[in-house]
């Protein structure tokens, strides 16, 4: 493989299984520090597991996952996020109802330096700070989506995997959702995206990987993506 | 897929449909050698063990298999099955020596009577799921133990005694210790067909896709809730037909068998013999009769070791001891 | 008529006092089962297992040790009891419960239920069934205090306000710290919680030993009440098992707000109908799955 120099984040050969169920059948893919790549492909192909996966949040695990060269496949769920300062935006969106939003964003405890400080965090989402003293579940599909990533900025991670940001956002909210990813890019994050809008995505990424039944079928380069729109269609196409 | 569930207790027996086909044929042969021996014991146990005892096993062993119709083959656990038990004991008691009706007649009213208890409960208790059917199956029995407690009929703490055990259809004298044992063995048996008959029949099949996957069996247009409220029904008649068979057999009621300690024997018989197997239910309450009998002597440790058996089996021994034998030599224990 | 509402308000005062215990121990349950998804049924012998706890302090303890001036009082007991109590919670946790999480909770509760028998029936083998009272009510808290309707027992009063001190404090502690925030988001999605780098299993283990010393302490405080027994806490479950259906496992509030009311409506129930006081709760559990089948206080649907 080339492109990454040295590898962030380096996933091989990694299986995941929900009970029974064997999910991942083995995922290769990395990318640099300052990199953002996606992860393509159909409902149920298996990119939310991947993350999962790679926060271990699955039953059961094997392959490789390393982080800046360190081994992080036999650490316990609950060290992952702190030790490869990893921050996890789930699917859903994950906003806890029984918390307000300021215990939203307080909850996930600090992983490292240079995290946001709130004040910034408000700078670069300012509806929040109208709304912190709000439940959880009383926000908008917007505001829960900004609050989800937010609360992760706050912690100094520097690894940020995000999944589908952008789901049933109003194309005003996903504009500025891309924004930030922007802004987030030019400030260093190393960023996995998992996201069904490509056109969201297109002009955000280093690289793009397909992922089907389980494992990566295809690696497709931000230049080349042009040249290979017919087959990204056939990957993405119902 | 962030969402799987786990099938609800995965430990429960496995159909012939889950075992390799070329085990059938082994299947088929130890079920034959189980029929056999169990129709065999049940002949012939009064001439080498004491009939009364044999007796209290096997009204304990169909209380049992009617109790794992609901948490082997439904995936509900009742908590409160010694309110069918004992409650149909009682009346089984009652109408037989107050009304004088002939013991067959007792304890088909007893069984009635729990019937018709057991849609009350039921009706009540699925309205919730899970743990909560448990706690409200256990609190509304302590409803029925209440009353055995405080109604006038029921004898209080020394509870009803002196049930005669008559004739029966006015041709046997069940005093005859021999007579009452053959006819106990065939209220047994027929109880035991009974639920044999039910799992293997498509309405057991309907409980079987419940207990595997409520949602899905609900979204087949099922009507989950009815299965659920007859399954219930029928398993707390059968085991009010156990209780007032005992209350027969010894001659009375008491409160100790509307207890929960009473749910939590029954719970441990079928969890000990194999939650959702056909045998494992009998073979649990052989165990455990038979250990409560041997160590009677040592009073209030039997608590102790039966409490420890329920966390070792709870911990390590969920499949019970006919469906571990069942997954050593890879066949249905169902 | 006056002596009518003398009489109500007596019954309610005792029904309250009783309200203490089904209050403190469904708030534990109710902690538990949040984080755990287990229900405890040895929340009753604990409990037991707390009351005896104060009663070999300050009884037994002394003897055994061939120090016979030693007698451990009140005071400290009720802050000794709820940690041993809590200690031995941890460890069934750690040792037993761990191991079950990933199966049907109903496993929980059959484990939890054997825990409960050998609980018991090691207290049966030691203790007499028929009770031992609990000589070391403390000196301060003897007598009565005239509330203007009734005499009242000072100690009684004083288990009323403590435990109602405690509920609240348990209460303030989850809504309103950085660690009740941890346990409300554990409660709702511990794998997420997990991924921000919380020692869930940690989590788990404290909750419960809060949980089960909760019982522990509901136990010290029943000891110069009702006569210690090892039976003592078998049938309080069973109660306390409906008051939670009653209130609805959702809300740590719900909980103790259904454990205070049904102790006062039992009360009641003894003015008016005094044979139905053992049942009423249930009773009100039939109503309640009637009408609201998720519990006053729990989500609906």
């Amino acid at each position: 493989m080339t492109g990454a120099p040295s590898s962030y984040l380096k996933i091989s050969d990694l299986n995941a299984w929900y009970g029974e169920s064997h999910v991942l059948h083995g995922v290769d893919l990395e990318l640099a520090e300052g990199e953002l790549i996606t992860l393509l492909g159909r409902n149920g192909a298996g990119r939310t597991t991947t993350l999962r996966a790679i926060m271990g949040m699955v039953d059961r695990r094997t392959g490789s996952i390393a982080i800046r060269g360190e081994e992080f496949i036999d650490i316990p769920a609950h060290r992952i996020g702190p030790l490869g300062r990893i921050g996890y935006c789930p699917e859903e969106r994950g906003i806890f109802a029984s918390l307000n939003v300021e215990e939203n964003l307080m909850l996930p405890p600090v992983v490292g330096e240079g995290g946001m400080s709130l004040d910034e965090i408000f700078e670069m989402f300012p509806n929040l700070r109208e709304v912190r003293r709000r439940m959880g579940t009383r926000l908008s599909g917007g505001e829960q989506q900004m609050l989800a990533i937010a609360r992760i900025l706050r912690t100094g991670s520097r690894l940020l995997l995000l999944d589908e940001i952008t789901e049933g956002l109003a194309p005003v909210i996903v504009k500025t959702l891309g924004d930030v990813i922007r802004r987030l890019k030019e400030k260093g994050y190393t960023i996995v995206l998992v996201e069904q809008n490509f056109r969201f995505a297109a002009p955000l990424a280093d690289r793009h990987y397909v992922i089907e039944h389980g494992r990566v079928v295809d690696r497709i380069e931000a230049g080349a993506v042009e040249a290979s729109m017919d087959r990204l269609n056939h990957y993405l196409s119902v | 897929m962030s969402d799987m569930s786990k099938p609800a207790l995965a430990e429960a027996g496995e159909f012939e449909e889950a075992v390799p086909h070329q085990n059938l044929s082994r299947t088929r042969f130890v079920q034959v050698l189980l029929w056999i021996g169990l129709v065999g014991f049940v002949l012939t146990a009064p001439f080498y063990l004491y009939p009364v005892f044999v007796m209290q096993l096997l009204c304990f062993a169909l209380f049992a298999c009617a109790f794992n119709l609901l948490i082997g083959f439904t995936g509900l656990l009742s908590f409160g099955h010694a309110a069918f038990f004992g409650g149909a004991a009682y009346v089984a008691g009652h109408v037989i020596k107050v009304w004088g009706l002939p013991p067959l007649a007792g304890i088909l009213v007893g069984g009635l009577s729990a019937a018709v208890l057991g849609y009350v409960i039921g009706a009540l208790a699925i309205r919730r799921q899970g743990i909560y059917f448990a706690m409200i199956t256990l609190a509304l029995a302590q409803i029925v133990y209440f009353f055995a407690l405080q109604f006038p009929f029921t004898g209080g703490e020394n509870g009803l005694q002196g049930i005669p055990r008559g004739n029966l259809f006015g041709l046997v004298d069940l005093n005859q210790p021999l007579a009452m044992y053959y006819f106990v063995a065939a209220v047994f048996m027929i109880g035991f067909l009974v639920i044999y008959r039910t799992i293997h029949s498509p309405f057991g099949q309907v409980l079987q896709a419940i207990r595997e996957n409520e949602p899905r069996a609900l979204s087949l247009g099922y009507n989950v809730d009815r299965f659920k409220l007859m399954a219930f029904v029928l398993s707390a008649t059968l085991a009010g037909v156990a209780g007032a068979t005992k209350a027969v057999v010894f001659q009375f009621a008491s409160l100790t068998d509307a207890h929960w300690q009473t749910s939590g024997e029954v719970t441990l018989m079928t969890l000990l013999g194999g939650m959702g197997t056909i045998f494992g239910p009998v073979v649990g309450a052989i165990t455990v009769v038979a250990l409560q009998h041997e160590l009677s002597g040592i009073g209030s440790w039997v608590q102790v070791v039966i409490g420890a058996i329920f966390i070792v089996c709870v911990l390590v021994f969920r499949r019970g001891i006919v469906g571990e034998i069942a997954r050593l030599l890879r066949i249905s224990s169902v | 008529m006056d002596v009518m509402i003398k009489l109500i308000l007596a019954q309610g005062m005792l029904g309250l006092n009783n309200g203490v215990f089904y209050a403190m121990l469904s708030l534990g349950l109710a902690i538990i089962f949040g984080l755990l998804n287990v229900i405890n049924f040895a929340h009753g012998a604990l409990y037991m297992t707390g009351a005896f706890l104060a009663l070999i302090l300050y009884s037994y303890l002394g003897v055994w040790l061939g120090l016979e001036w030693l007698h451990i009082g009140f005071w400290p007991a009720l802050v000794l009891v709820p940690l041993l109590v809590g200690c031995f919670g941890m460890l069934l946790e750690r040792l037993l419960l761990r191991w079950l999480y990933k199966h049907d909770p109903i496993y929980g509760l059959l484990l939890t239920f054997g825990v409960a028998l050998v609980l018991q029936g090691l207290f049966v083998n030691f203790f007499s069934v028929s009770g031992t009272p609990y000589p070391a009510q403390p000196d301060e808290l003897r007598g009565v205090v005239n509330l203007g309707f009734m005499i009242f027992p000072k100690y009684r009063l004083f288990a009323i306000v403590f435990s109602i001190f405690v509920c609240l404090a348990v209460w303030l502690v989850i809504e309103r710290t950085r660690i009740g925030a941890m346990l409300r988001a554990g409660t709702e999605n511990p794998d997420l919680v997990k991924a921000f780098g919380i020692n869930v299993p940690l989590m788990v283990t404290l909750t419960f030993g809060v949980g089960t010393g909760l019982a522990g302490l509901a136990g010290v405080l029943a000891a110069p009440i009702y006569s210690v027994s090892p039976l003592m806490g078998a049938d309080l479950i069973i109660v306390v098992f409906a008051v939670v259906v009653i209130g609805g496992m959702g809300s740590i509030m719900g909980a103790v707000v259904s454990g205070f009311a049904l102790g006062l409506v039992e009360g009641l129930t003894k003015v008016i109908y005094a044979p139905a006081a053992s049942t009423v709760i249930f009773l009100l559990m039939v109503v309640v799955l009637l009408l609201r089948p998720a519990g006053l206080f729990g989500r609906q649907g």
